[in-house]
């Protein structure tokens, strides 16, 4: 009978319930989809390097699905404790029909028992489907190559996602326990009738609220753009993301106070149609809804910074690659250690050999296996440091940077070497006068700090010889290959300069003598299996390959992507959900304003309009603020992420838009039918 | 006297062939411009159905309703709103002011519908306000003013857009007995100095003794009607009484 009855509610508010329902969907199958591409990459044909990523990436979408579990946790739960309220009148009448508050909770637990079950199999059959297009999405990421189209069911993600929600919804029936148990029978029959206070604000205190939060909100932005360099320590950028936070609430929150005022003083404006209507109907639940917009705000800040960040992450890496591992191979190796340096004996006698001799010794033929090569040194001593380059700036850039080490040794290059070694890579090449040096790098911060060195003309003296800079800033160029901009520095000087000068390092970098992509996996192959050779644990020699920073790349970036797509799209729907709950919610005092328009003769297309306008406003408030916020998060995080490159923002932002707009405009589209429809006239 | 309100052979069934109500059985009357009239009955003698036809909020099974020379029973979509925001007044039992706005802004709601400019919506609210005593509360929240207060500014709103027809739905049904009477005299006063037609449901003797004609209604039929004519207040009272009586008893539902 109890079971009847909860069927019959169910069916009864299936037009509440709906958007409820919408979201439990989602978000079961957008749990699955993630936890299954564990499964689908089992499936791909990759090399064991990519599959460390892969594992590495696995771990992580696991690690942040608690972390979603949580997110997923709190909205259903407040989307629960929305739909309980718009349910007092109905469990007035079962307590005051002699119904036990116990009999009342047994119908919500099997109202939460079928919406669960009936949640969790649609999620789940349509998070299969959609994670078959997924595993199309996880191949071309991973630029695995799909031989044939296989139909994937991951039972373990299947088995996460019964056991996740399962504990979520057994949390929603303790709640409602508690609810009902708590409740009061006069409170129920008095919910609907309790006319809400308006609590009118000061419009002087909300004018100052506002000024000041905009104060507080354009120095946080200043924090983390112009004032961006004072940004040693992790811990700093606490303040700007706290005032950020703490400002939003009271924009809101003056605003709200502030907006009616204003528009309220233009008589044409407000006095128009169902202007007034829409203005107070807005303003009547910003003071209710404040803190919940600022959450939603907040919550769409993040989805936006870690969409775009992510996408153009992943994007600047692939193409970063194109010019930052121009050749295939690059080995390299200590030289000349000193005898106490820690390292073997082995090691510190092999330290006195060039990187061809190592190969040699190790029983590689580099005629016949490469071709292109370079060999050069890079030389350094402990007389040139990183201060000493810096010249009149040190102090000053020393406090600005506190954390950079100014006692590292600097590093040379003879000029000849390096015109070798740019011609190979592409690069400009550097002509020097006797008496002149240049610095070469490509990471923008330190080409920054460098550059005030330049301008004042610092001069440097090695093996007696004193040189001065060419150009008043730092070359664009590098030496070593990697996947991202990480030159922080290497001073190329004439080739006189360095005769006899302490070694540091030898690296030899070569293209393999190959045709296809097989032959080239073959020698390196070969290469790596040099790792096994009865000579190898005397030498340090390391190589790097364009293969391996290729699939170290294309991991780490659809790794970044998945977790920010996972992140970004829970976050928002959250949000979306919450504010199209929250409207719902409210409808059925709407219904009862908008009868009343009605019954004083306001035309159809003007109430629609009012009740676009007034859901229009609830959508768009948050998301604008959300939006100013993101232009200076993104700019932020660019400059964190500046190694990885910035080329692709704009490219991720469209995507991050497409997304925003799919999501959060299709639940306010669902949110205005779902209310056209509760204030539809019931005669 | 020209002719507001005709009431032409209305009828208004509820329910299944099977199970007929009859809410108004074949009622006729007519209102003429400048009268206030009461139309008293029990609960369930059809008086509130036979308002919501009027207003057309309900629709009538047969018969016609002319306001005017409009035949509002085969009026639709927006004409009905059109007709309604225009030609009609409402004041409701229990006042349906808008929580969410002061009183002056639901007074001035009834006429932005019909986009009147916002300088002569403020000169026509001051006007009105200062005819029912209500410019105090112009400002006020409905959550801060007393029922009386409610009404009368719910009537602000019902005759501030100089309706044909003012239509009230047992209006001092939520009222005390000192504020009912307030308002009552104001509806005597807009009768008689502003010349607006009233017509009033409700089921109390001493407010029906407020309007110049009663219209009694049972059953859904029409039982009696009383014109005040010369009558003091009083005199007219003990006459709707003696009526009551002969409808059966008490009319506060004491049967």
């Amino acid at each position: 009978m109890l079971f009847k009855l909860s069927i019959k509610n169910i069916a009864r508010s299936i037009k509440d319930y709906a958007i409820y329902f919408f979201t439990l969907i989602l978000g079961v199958g957008i749990f699955y989809i993630f936890n299954a591409i564990e499964s689908q990459t089992v499936m791909m044909n990759v090399s064991s390097s990519t599959y460390e990523i892969i594992d590495l990436m696995n771990n992580m979408l696991s690690g942040v699905s608690v972390f979603v579990a949580f997110v997923l946790g709190f909205l259903i739960i407040y989307a629960n404790r929305f739909l309980m309220k718009r349910r007092n009148k109905e469990f007035g009448i079962y307590l005051t029909l002699g119904m036990s508050k116990r009999k009342i909770s047994l119908i919500l637990f099997f109202e939460t028992l079928i919406i669960g079950c009936i949640s969790l199999v649609v999620g789940l059959v349509l998070g299969t489907l959609l994670s078959q297009v997924m595993s199309l999405f996880v191949a071309n990421m991973f630029e695995a190559k799909m031989t044939e189209f296989t139909f994937v069911f991951s039972k373990s993600a299947f088995i996460k996602t019964l056991v996740y929600f399962g504990v979520m919804y057994i949390l929603v029936m303790i709640f409602n326990t508690y609810n009902v148990s708590r409740c009061k029978l006069i409170d129920l029959f008095n919910a609907s009738k309790k006319s809400e206070k308006i609590k009118l604000k000061n419009p002087w205190l909300s004018g100052i609220v506002f000024i000041i939060s905009l104060w507080a909100l354009g120095y946080a932005y200043w924090c983390v753009t112009v004032g961006v360099t004072d940004m040693q320590t992790a811990d700093k950028i606490l303040i700007p993301i706290a005032l950020g936070a703490i400002s939003t609430f009271f924009i809101f929150w003056s605003l709200s106070g502030l907006l009616l005022k204003i528009l309220s003083s233009i008589k044409n404006v407000y006095y128009k149609g169902l202007n007034s209507f829409t203005l107070r109907q807005f303003s009547s639940k910003i003071n209710t809804t404040v803190f919940s917009m600022t959450i939603i705000c907040l919550m769409l800040f993040f989805t936006i910074c870690i969409l775009a960040s992510a996408i153009s992450i992943r994007n600047s890496m692939t193409s970063n690659l194109k010019t930052m591992a121009p050749v295939d191979i690059q080995l390299d190796k200590k030289l000349d250690l000193p005898a106490n340096s820690g390292y073997s004996e082995g090691i510190i006698e092999d330290s006195k050999i060039t990187v061809g001799e190592t190969l040699a010794r190790l029983g590689f033929d580099t005629d016949k296996y490469f071709k292109d090569t370079v060999e050069f040194n890079l030389y350094a001593s402990n007389d040139i440091l990183v201060r000493d380059t810096l010249g009149d700036s040190y102090q000053e850039i020393a406090k600005q940077f506190p954390y950079l080490d100014y006692d590292m040794a600097e590093t040379f290059i003879k000029v000849s070497d390096y015109n070798k070694l740019a011609e190979l890579y592409g690069l400009e090449p550097i002509h020097l006068n006797s008496h002149e040096y240049v610095i070469i790098a490509d990471f923008d911060s330190w080409i920054n700090i460098r550059n005030q060195g330049l301008k004042q003309d610092v001069k440097i003296t090695i093996n007696g010889i004193t040189l001065h800079p060419k150009y008043a800033e730092c070359v664009n160029g590098f030496v070593y290959m990697s996947s991202s901009h990480v030159n922080t520095g290497i001073f190329v000087v004439p080739d006189n300069v360095l005769e006899n000068f302490v070694r540091e390092e030898g690296i030899l970098v070569a293209n393999y003598k190959a045709e296809t992509d097989e032959e080239k996996q073959e020698i390196e192959d070969m290469i790596i299996d040099l790792g096994n050779s009865t000579y190898a644990k005397n030498t340090d020699l390391e190589a790097t390959t364009k293969l391996s920073l290729y699939e170290g790349s294309i991991g780490l970036g659809a790794m970044i992507t998945f977790i920010g797509l996972y992140l970004g799209i829970v976050f928002l729907i959250a949000s979306a959900a919450i504010l199209a709950l929250k409207e719902l919610s409210e409808s059925t005092d709407n219904q009862e304003r908008f009868q009343m328009l009605r019954k004083i003769g306001t035309d159809e297309d003007m109430l629609n309009k009012a009740l676009f306008r007034q859901i229009a406003i609830f959508f768009m408030f948050p998301l604008i603020l959300a939006i100013i916020h993101s232009i200076f998060g993104i700019k932020f995080c660019a400059y964190l992420l500046e190694t990885f490159g910035k080329d692709e923002l704009v490219k991720s932002i469209i995507v991050t838009a497409f997304v925003i707009v799919f999501i959060y405009g299709g639940y306010f589209l669902i949110t205005y039918l779902c209310s056209k429809n509760i204030i539809k006239e019931r005669y | 006297m020209e002719s507001i309100l005709k009431i032409s052979n209305v009828e208004k069934y509820y329910g299944s062939k099977s199970s007929l109500t009859k809410a108004i059985d074949n009622i006729s009357f007519e209102v003429d411009k400048g009268e206030f009239v009461a139309i008293m009955g029990a609960s369930g003698s059809g008086k509130t159905t036979l308002l919501n036809c009027i207003s057309t909020i309900d629709r009538v099974t047969t018969g016609h309703i002319f306001v005017g020379s409009l035949d509002i029973t085969k009026l639709k979509g927006n004409d009905l709103n059109k007709f309604r925001r225009e030609e009609l007044g409402f004041i409701f039992q229990d006042f349906n002011l808008l929580d969410t706005l002061t009183a002056y802004e639901n007074i001035a709601l009834a006429l932005s519908i019909q986009n009147v400019p916002a300088k002569e919506i403020e000169a026509r609210i001051r006007k009105v306000a200062k005819e029912l005593d209500i410019e105090d509360v112009l400002k006020k929240y409905p959550y801060q003013m007393s029922g009386g207060q409610k009404q009368r500014v719910a009537s602000a709103r019902a005759i501030i857009t100089n309706p044909k027809l003012v239509l009230a739905d047992e209006p001092t049904g939520a009222l005390d007995s000192k504020s009912a009477k307030m308002l009552l005299e104001c509806f005597t006063y807009l009768n008689k100095e502003l010349s607006a037609t009233i017509l009033m449901v409700t089921h109390d003797a001493f407010t029906a003794s407020y309007a110049t004609r009663v219209i009694f209604i049972k059953d859904g039929k029409i039982f009696n009607e009383l014109h005040k004519g010369d009558d003091s207040r009083k005199e007219f009272f003990d006459k709707i009484i003696d009526v009551v009586t002969l409808l059966g008893g008490d009319l506060n539902d004491a049967l």
